[in-house]
């Protein structure tokens, strides 16, 4: 078999996408080679290791060498409404319990091709702002498929919907899409799964676009489970109109290095995104988090919690904006990063940002760097746990707290079961 | 309340609105090349070795690009080849009274130097323009042997003690500016406590610009040896200018073995200025350096005091007002590089923000690998008086290791309707109530100025807040 070729030098592949889909996606790759890579001196890569954004060592993906082994790896936990499994960006896979109607849960290409106007509406409409412009029109230039999820006014689907996503192959690369669409008061809750099929390195340039409508509620969640050898942009926008709730939860449990963007725009009044983060960083992984809470509209409310849990030589890096743009007054904006610091050679890099062009708003932010608290320890070694079994127990509790924030029980349990098996409890 | 009624804050800065011809013995004349520095040398009768520190500086001001990647890109505006350079009223600085030219002395009049306190005060370095032109050391200080000088007399008399920290601490080429200071510094404070000394005067000085485009570059280092004490307080006010005129000094600190330095800074310059300032100072075991800054004039300030704690138990402190009125963009903050096992550092830092005003903090801390017991604590908060006031928050923190503790807070609001609701309700005008309210927000701070600079700024956010109503 012959070296498959540079993912960076191949033309766009010709995934089945209508015409219009596929001249933009032209227009993307042109985009992606004209954009500078990172700089050292460019503010949105302050901190970042820029050598984890070569792309030269990467080609695209071949098709996965067991498709059933890989759709029954794909088991989450709970009763779920519908799965989609994709393997190298190619759909293995789909269950439904049965969706209210006018649901939609498609692969992107058919939708493109069945709802154009969806799409054109909603497909990567906000510009990504906080540094990987660069790497989403990559993303757009060369993605065959991906997830779409569309709820109708006032529809609630009640349970979890959950999309899969793998990668295998050596130095393979994928592009997981997920693109939510919310109509007014309707209400979903979405879990994306990201794994590696294998312990070797790959690339994964990860795009998920939530819109919300008015009274709209999601829940979002990002499992990411990559192997330790992984490069991963995980770059998302989320727009909320009035009155409307988004909660979206990022946890990080491998990838090597791990880039995520997280931007929010706050379009309507009294609309309100959640935004949480799970980060056990352990080995030489490198999680690279930038936000940004941008308010558009008065009256509107953001709260961000990010707890990162440092051991090895591994790094993080948080750097944070919250934004009040001249005309959104009483705005409620609120900001929080806590590092713990398990290891002498764990690196915590935070840079929590406030800029407020209105008077009358309440922001706060707030980020603590610290370590295990010693009474903590005491008291519970002091109870017979023995010290190693203490500390996992403070890791735990302190990565899960970040839990609570989200209102499904269910969900909660079911996250935290997977915090669990991830820190070996 | 509404907030519309505020919109039209004008900033009464008539004060220091007043200037006088003054006959400049040297004149670099207008722009900076090279030959721009061998003037400057010749004029002041460099030693060889201040001349190459000189051209060093100059040639790493030409490398280095302006930092608008990060910073406001109204420092566009400063056109280098429209500022003079070095402008000098005489060759030595005055020692006595008598001395000092009248039209001098008018100035200092106008600036409100009162000759008690003269008097009160241990000792009074006061700038006109680049060079010092009235220098008093109390005969008490020099007893103890306490250097007071200028920059050049510091670089001439006593190269033994200046030569060994002068641009240790804040290298030439650090930044564009502290190049550009490097190159074509002029006057500026050289102290050196002796061990053992503590100062009991605050040793003061009031800098002036009195020139059109004219750029101030003066050049000051502090160094306490063991166990000595220092309090330094410099204070600016200046007259109004038809063109922008740039301010870009360079202030380095050294604290040795238990030596305690506090450095206070009044700035109030004329809304046209550019004031480009890089301030910092290294604190040696057990050392103690503390930084109290407000900036309440000038059209754009950058500055970012920091203290590098290079030994065991050291502490860095930076205490920070800003008041960005109409126009005027305050970016500040401090920068805390803990360098050694159980340093700790604290920042606290409050600004308003009002008329179109914007106030920035800009914050570093730094704790990298294997240190232990280092503590850090951050506090910002931001006062928004109008709608079309802005403020921003951009600390950076780096921890590596376990055993440290940082915490960072900030936070934004305004004066509360109520609050001003109920002081009307008892007879204070709008515009009272505001300011009362305003001088409630940084109490805490302003107390931890020396007391007669605690009454000036009290008056000087009377005097900006004088207005904002109605």
């Amino acid at each position: 078999m012959s070296t498959p070729a540079s993912l960076i030098e191949s033309s766009p592949v010709q995934g089945n996408w209508p015409d219009w889909f596929h001249n933009d996606q032209k227009t993307a790759w042109d985009l992606f080679h004209t954009l500078p890579a990172p700089a050292r001196t460019d503010e949105p890569w302050r901190f970042a290791n820029l050598k984890a954004t070569d792309l030269t060592p990467f080609h695209a993906a071949g098709s996965v060498r067991d498709v059933a082994s890989l759709v029954s790896r794909s088991t989450g936990g709970g009763v779920l409404s519908a799965k989609l499994v994709f393997g190298n960006d190619v759909l293995l896979h789909a269950e439904s319990a049965g969706l209210p109607a006018g649901v939609l849960l498609l692969p992107l290409d058919q939708a493109a091709r069945d709802h154009a106007e969806l799409i054109r509406a909603h497909f990567m409409t906000a510009e990504p702002r906080l540094g990987s412009r660069k790497f989403a029109a990559l993303h757009r230039a060369k993605l065959r498929t991906g997830a779409f999820v569309f709820v109708p006014k006032g529809v609630t689907v009640e349970k979890p919907i959950e999309i899969w996503h793998w990668v295998e192959g050596e130095n393979a690369t994928i592009l997981p899409h997920t693109l939510i669409v919310l109509e007014e008061g309707a209400s979903a809750t979405v879990i994306d799964r990201f794994a590696s099929s294998v312990d070797e390195p790959s690339l994964a340039i990860a795009v998920n676009d939530l819109t919300l409508g008015q009274g709209a509620k999601l829940t979002y969640s990002g499992v990411q489970e990559w192997s330790d050898k992984t490069t991963a942009f995980h770059i998302n926008a989320t727009e909320v109109a009035n009155d409307a709730t988004s909660t979206a939860l990022q946890m990080n449990l491998g990838g090597g290095y791990v880039r995520g963007e997280s931007d929010s725009h706050l379009l309507g009044e009294g609309s309100r995104s959640v935004m949480l983060s799970i980060n056990p960083a352990t080995g030489d992984r490198e999680i690279d988090q930038r936000t940004f809470q941008d308010h558009y509209a008065p009256r509107a409310t953001s709260d961000l919690l990010y707890h990162n849990a440092l051991s090895d030589t591994s790094r993080t890096i948080f750097a944070g904006l919250i934004k009040v743009e001249e005309k959104a007054h009483e705005t409620d904006a609120y900001q929080k990063v806590r590092n713990l610091m398990l290891s002498d050679e764990a690196e915590a890099n935070s840079m929590p940002g406030l800029e407020i062009l209105a008077d009358n708003v309440r922001c706060t932010h707030g980020a603590t760097s610290g370590e295990l608290n010693e009474d903590e320890l005491f008291y519970m070694m002091a109870r017979g746990i023995p010290p190693k079994q203490a500390a996992q127990l403070i890791v735990r509790g302190f990565l899960g707290s970040v839990l609570a924030r989200l209102e499904h029980t269910e969900l909660q349990s079911h996250l935290g079961e997977i915090l669990d098996r991830k820190l070996g409890i | 309340m509404s907030t519309e009624t505020q919109h039209d804050l004008d900033i009464d800065r008539s004060v220091g609105d007043f200037s006088y011809d003054v006959e400049y013995a040297y004149d670099a004349g207008v722009g900076l090349t090279e030959a721009t520095i061998d003037y400057i040398s010749d004029v002041k009768g460099d030693p060889d070795w201040v001349r190459a520190f000189r051209k060093e500086g100059y040639r790493k001001f030409l490398e280095k690009p302006m930092p608008t990647n990060w910073a406001t890109k109204d420092l566009d505006n400063i056109v280098f080849e429209n500022i003079r350079y070095y402008l000098a009223q005489g060759q030595q600085p005055k020692r006595s009274w008598d001395e000092v030219p009248d039209e001098v002395k008018e100035t200092f009049e106008r600036l409100g130097i009162p000759e008690q306190e003269r008097k009160f005060l241990a000792g009074v370095e006061a700038q006109f323009d680049s060079e010092a032109a009235y220098s008093n050391i109390k005969a008490a200080v020099g007893e103890q042997g306490v250097i007071f000088v200028g920059s050049t007399e510091g670089l001439k008399e006593h190269p033994e003690i200046f030569k060994k920290w002068f641009g240790k601490v804040i290298p030439s080429g650090d930044n564009k500016f502290s190049a550009l200071n490097s190159a074509v510094f002029s006057g500026g404070s050289f102290i050196y406590v002796p061990p053992g000394v503590k100062v009991k005067h605050p040793l003061q000085a009031y800098f002036r610009i009195n020139a059109q485009n004219f750029g101030q570059f003066e050049r000051t280092l502090i160094i306490a040896d063991e166990g000595a004490e220092v309090m330094y307080m410099e204070g600016c006010t200046a007259p109004k200018f038809e063109t922008s005129t740039l301010h870009s000094a360079v202030v380095e600190l050294v604290a040795l073995k238990g030596a305690k330095i506090q450095y206070v800074t009044v700035q109030n310059w004329s809304s046209n200025v550019f004031n480009l300032v890089t301030k910092r100072g290294i604190a040696h075991e057990d050392a103690e350096i503390k930084w109290i800054d407000c900036n309440i004039g000038s059209r754009l300030t950058m500055k970012y005091p920091g203290v590098v704690m290079k030994g065991n138990g050291a502490r860095g402190e930076v205490v920070s007002i800003a008041l960005a009125g109409d126009g005027q963009h305050q970016d500040t903050g401090a920068k805390m590089i803990h360098a050694a096992d159980n340093t700790t550092s604290n920042i606290i830092s409050k600004s308003i923000s009002l008329g179109t005003g914007r106030s920035t903090y800009r914050g570093m801390v730094h704790v990298p690998k294997h240190l232990k017991g280092c503590k850090n604590n951050t506090e910002c908060d931001a006062l928004l008086i109008n709608s079309s006031s802005r403020t921003d928050t951009y600390p950076a923190i780096t921890v590596r290791g376990q055993g440290n503790a940082v915490q960072h807070e900030a936070s934004v609001s305004q004066i509360s309707a109520e609050q001003i609701f109920y002081m009307q309700q008892r007879g204070l005008s709008e515009g009272a109530a505001m300011s009362l309210a305003v001088n409630g927000f940084v109490n805490d701070l302003v107390q931890q100025f020396p007391m007669e600079y605690s009454v000036e700024l009290k008056r000087l956010i009377d005097l900006e807040m004088e207005g904002s109503v109605g």
